[in-house]
This record gives C-alpha cells, structure tokens and sequence, in this order.
C-alpha cells in the first residue's frame, strides 16, 4: 500500500478528522489506488517550469483601507453553535 | 399558454408587454414543482412564499414602467451560494442549519433587479462529485430517466432547469460542475472565465478553480444572464477588472456572418481517450458537420499535457479543499459535537460527523499532498504541469477560435452505478477540467440524444475572456440542430 492506515490516521489527525477504522482501510486502498494514478505526473518534464498560483492574471490588488459599519454581535454570532454574550465559546483549552 | 416553457427572454417581453405577471408566472413553476418535485429531487430548500412575495413586487415594479431584464424572473440557485436569510447547506450535515448573513455578489445582482428567487438546488456536498450523489440530503433524479444521474455536481440546478421549475438557474464549476449537469440533461450550461463573475459569497471549494455561471434553456438566455452576474467586485480580489460587453451582441454577429471566420480545433489527444461511449462520438461527429455547414473551418490541434490534466487536477483541487474546509470547525457556524470535552476532540468529531464520505476523501487526499516531505512531489508539480496545461491552451489559441470536444465520455449513467470507486468517476471528468485548470470559459450546449433517450452534449472552450465565440457558435449550433423533444415529459 502506498499510503498505510497508520499515514491515514496522522493525516486524519493534522486534517482534524475523526475516522473510525473501517473507513481507514478503505480510505487506505482507495488513496494508494488514487495516488498510483496520480505518479502519472512523474512522467512530465518540469525543469524550470515556473508553478501557476492561480488562474487569474492579476498583480496584487490594493485598495486604501476605508472604514465600514460593523455588522456588530447578533449578526455576526447568528450562527454560532454555543455562544456566552458576544463570545464564541469553546471546550475549555487552558 | 403554458407559462412554464417559456425561456428567460420570452418571459421578459411578455411581462414588459403586460401580457403575463411575474405571480403567474411564478404559480405556474411552483404548480410544476409541486406535481413532480417529489420524484425529481432538485430542491434542498424552496421559498414558495417569499418566491411569491418577490414577485408581487416585480409586478409592481413593472407596472411603475421600471422593469430591469430580470425583474419578475423566476431563477433557482445552487445551495453553495448564501443567500441571506435562507438557509444555505452546501449539500452538506455540516452545514445543515446554516442560514446566512449576506448574500453573494450574484445573489445581491439578482435581487437588485427583482428576479424571483425560487429555491436552492441540490449538489454533491460542497461541489465535490460529478453525480450529485454525493448530496447529505437527497439523490437528484435525471428528469430524461429518473433511474439515471442528471450529473453534478451543479445537478439540481441542471434538472431544476430541464424539468421546467424555473426560467433558469445558476451553478458552480471547479471541474465541469456546471457543463457536465447540463449536458446530461440537455439544457445549455457556461462557465466563465475565471475571474469574470464574483465568486464572493460562493462557499468555497477550490478557489483557484471555482466559478459561478448560469445554466439556461437555450444560449440566448445564457447570453441574458451574462450580462447580469458579471464584472469586477472589490469583494473578490480575484475578479477581473476586464470591460464586460453587451453578450447578446454574439447573437447580432451571428445573424449577420453566420460561423463565417471562425476556427475550431479538435486536439488529437482527446481523440484517443479510452472510454468514450460510439453514440457520443457519433453525436460529436454530427456536431462537427452541422458546425462546418455554417462556415466553421475545423482544425487539428494538440493539447500535449492532456494525458496529466485529471492528475494534476485531483492534486491541486483536493489542496484547496483541505485548506479551504478547516475552517468548517463547529465555532464559528454549523454543527457542533457537544459530546466532547476537549477541543481537538470537538473539532474531530464535528467534521466527521458533518462531512460525508468524498468531502473526507478529499481532505485527506490534500492533507496528505500539502505535508513536509510531499509537497514539492505532489502539489508543487502538479502546479507546474497546471502552468504547461494553461501553456498548451494559448499555443493551440494561436490556431483557433475554438477548441470542440464532447463535454462527457458518456450519457449520464444510472444512480448506483459508479459509486464504488472514486477514481473511475474521477477519470469521466477528462474533457471539462482543463478549462478550470486554464482559467478559460466553456460552454455545453445540446448535441442531441442517445438510443436509451439519454442526452449528449458539445462543449466549445475559448480564449479568455472570449464567452461571445461561445455564445455566437453555440447560438448557431443551437438553431441549426433544431433539437427535439427540447423538454423531457415527467410523470
């Protein structure tokens, strides 16, 4: 296998995901089947070449800044799952 | 009069005529959807009310001489595109109660006219899918044959526009999303160039890639809806400060010159691509007669790199994707698994409770490739072949106007049937990622129908910023074929 359960389990970790061990050997076959495919690329001829970032043509775009109107808390904490007040809250970290 | 064929510029003139009203019109799609929605499926949400509360007032707008092209227009949107104060899911657990603050650009541009927003359409969770299989929600059915795909990942919209819910719709296209539905179920589908249609408040899936387009009954809408979602937004700083022109000029130079001038290349590498089904080649082979007949000189061209696109593709998408979905984190909106009490833990499980099967594929196909030690292997050269794919793209621009190909290696295939190995429905997406990884527009427009009924469609690919050659021969296309039935009969 070119991508092992365990390389699924520290990807799944650094992504943030929570996958049960099933799915981590299918993810497993299904990847090393994927990433087989993908080794095409090595078959390329890419000295020199310059990586595209992008497909649009642009140099940096500035703008001054320009003060706006907060949508202020009720707005902007519509959606949140748990809130206290005007604050996000999340499990404790400290 | 059956309100509910008419096309977007044929409702127009009837309602500045004051021969139909906007809540006609809109009763009429609302009438259609409540018949045969249930076995169609191309609605996640539908605002039945507030569709007709906006079109009391497009009526009124009317009546005060004050109507704009998409005053009264009934339209139905991709639920990747917020919509304020209407729910917007992305197809997706994780977003199921989202309900946002502000609308996209695209959704501001159509309620500034009026137009009726008739509901948000079903997709494969965040885009991510050729099948619309892929939605948390519902499956969306082929309104041709309801045992097959309308194809995805813009599939509700795509079936929404064939099974006549609505006058036209609006999609998003990271690989085909919006030409591969549209093919599928004959109806005409454009993806812009990038960077001509503000992609603010499109939830992002692969940003480099993604754009928003309209899919239509026939090009001269295409051509209408142009004209209103396009051009520069500061809120996006990757939309293009290009001059948008008067799109339905492509119709007026057709009129006038026919497809006298105009060069269409065939690369000769996708020619040789495995897989395609006899009845698309036929179908592509009659395209190209019907193209010839109305003065289009067509070319042989190479595309060198084509045998890498789908490679480096599912490298640079599944990137974006990894990046761009951290952010889905149960704090800031959408679910939360409250059953944790540490945070590592909540973020874990809300994501894999929220997201489904492919949308962690993808995440972890790209976690994978951005990590130490695999990044310059994987993403930094597929960004390279992606420089020498948009390389191969001005060269053969320097031959042709137009670059033909099917939009798909088949008709749509039945639901079920492809779900089992990802990279097999990875591999169907071969004629349409290489406009998303150039950063070129593409159109699909009907090219007519398989023995099973199934439809088959062309797609044209142009320079950049160069959707009026797309309109103009897709416009010819279109009325030479003549294509009949030009609507599925759902029962």
């Amino acid at each position: 296998m070119k991508i092992s359960t365990d390389e699924i389990e520290k990807m799944a970790h650094l992504a943030r995901l929570a996958i049960d061990d099933p799915l981590k050997a299918a993810l497993s076959v299904q990847l090393s089947h994927i990433l087989d495919y993908i080794d095409t690329l090595k078959d390329v001829n890419v000295e020199g070449v310059i990586p595209a970032s992008g497909a649009a043509f642009l140099n940096n775009v500035l703008r001054e800044d320009v003060r706006g109107d907060s949508p202020g808390p009720d707005v902007t904490l519509a959606n949140a799952p748990e809130r206290d007040q005007d604050f996000y809250t999340v499990p404790r970290v400290v | 009069m059956d309100l509910h064929t008419l096309t977007i510029a044929k409702a127009q003139k009837l309602l500045s005529q004051e021969k139909i009203s906007s809540v006609e019109l809109t009763r009429a799609f609302l009438e259609r959807v409540d018949r045969y929605e249930d076995g169609i499926g191309a609605f996640i949400t539908l605002d039945k009310a507030g569709a007709l509360a906006q079109a009391g007032l497009a009526d009124e707008q009317i009546a005060a001489g004050n109507q704009a092209p998409f005053t009264g227009i009934p339209i139905a949107l991709k639920d990747l595109l917020c919509t304020r104060g209407v729910k917007t899911t992305c197809g997706s657990k994780i977003l199921g109660n989202f309900v946002p603050q502000y609308d996209a650009t695209v959704v501001e541009k159509l309620k500034k006219e009026n137009a009726v927003l008739i509901g948000k359409t079903n997709l494969d969770e965040f885009a991510m899918g050729s099948s619309t299989e892929n939605s948390a929600f519902k499956i969306t059915k082929n309104p041709w044959n309801q045992d097959h795909v309308p194809g995805g990942s813009s599939g509700g919209s795509a079936a929404a526009v064939a099974a006549q819910f609505c006058c036209g719709a609006l999609g998003t296209d990271t690989g085909g999303s919006i030409r591969q539905p549209a093919s599928h179920c004959s109806v005409v589908g454009l993806k812009p160039t990038y960077g001509r249609v503000s992609r603010f408040g499109l939830v992002s899936y692969a940003s480099s890639l993604d754009q928003i387009g309209p899919i239509t009954r026939d090009v001269t809408d295409a051509a209408l809806m142009m004209n209103l979602i396009c051009g520069n937004d500061p809120k996006d700083s990757t939309s293009a400060r290009q001059a948008v022109p008067d799109f339905t000029q492509a119709l007026n130079q057709f009129e006038k010159n026919s497809l006298k001038g105009m060069k269409a290349g065939i690369p000769k590498e996708y020619l040789g691509v495995e897989g395609i089904d006899p009845e698309v080649s036929a179908m592509f082979d009659r395209a190209k007669t019907i193209l010839e007949a109305q003065g289009v000189e067509i070319v042989d061209i190479s595309l060198p790199h084509t045998p890498y696109v789908v490679a480096a593709y599912y490298i640079i998408a599944p990137c974006e994707a990894s990046s761009n979905l951290a952010r889905f984190d149960g704090v800031r909106y959408g679910i939360r698994d409250h059953s944790s009490q540490d945070i590592i833990e909540m973020y874990k499980k809300t994501k894999s409770k929220g997201f489904g099967p492919e949308v962690q594929r993808r995440i972890i196909i790209g976690t994978y490739a951005l990590s130490a030690g695999y990044y310059d292997a994987y993403y930094g050269r597929a960004s390279q072949v992606r420089t020498l794919i948009m390389e191969d793209f001005s060269k053969a621009f320097d031959q042709c106007d137009l670059i033909l190909s099917p939009v798909a290696p088949t008709p749509a295939f039945k639901i079920g049937e492809n779900t089992g190995d990802p990279l097999t429905m990875y591999l169907s997406d071969i004629f349409t990622l290489s406009a998303n990884m150039a950063g070129v527009p593409g159109i699909s427009v009907p090219g007519g129908f398989s023995s099973k009924g199934l439809p088959m469609g062309i797609q044209m690919m142009a320079k950049h910023f160069d959707e009026i050659s797309l309109l103009r021969a897709g416009f010819g296309f279109e009325r030479a074929l003549d294509l009949k039935p030009g609507f599925p009969s759902l029962s």
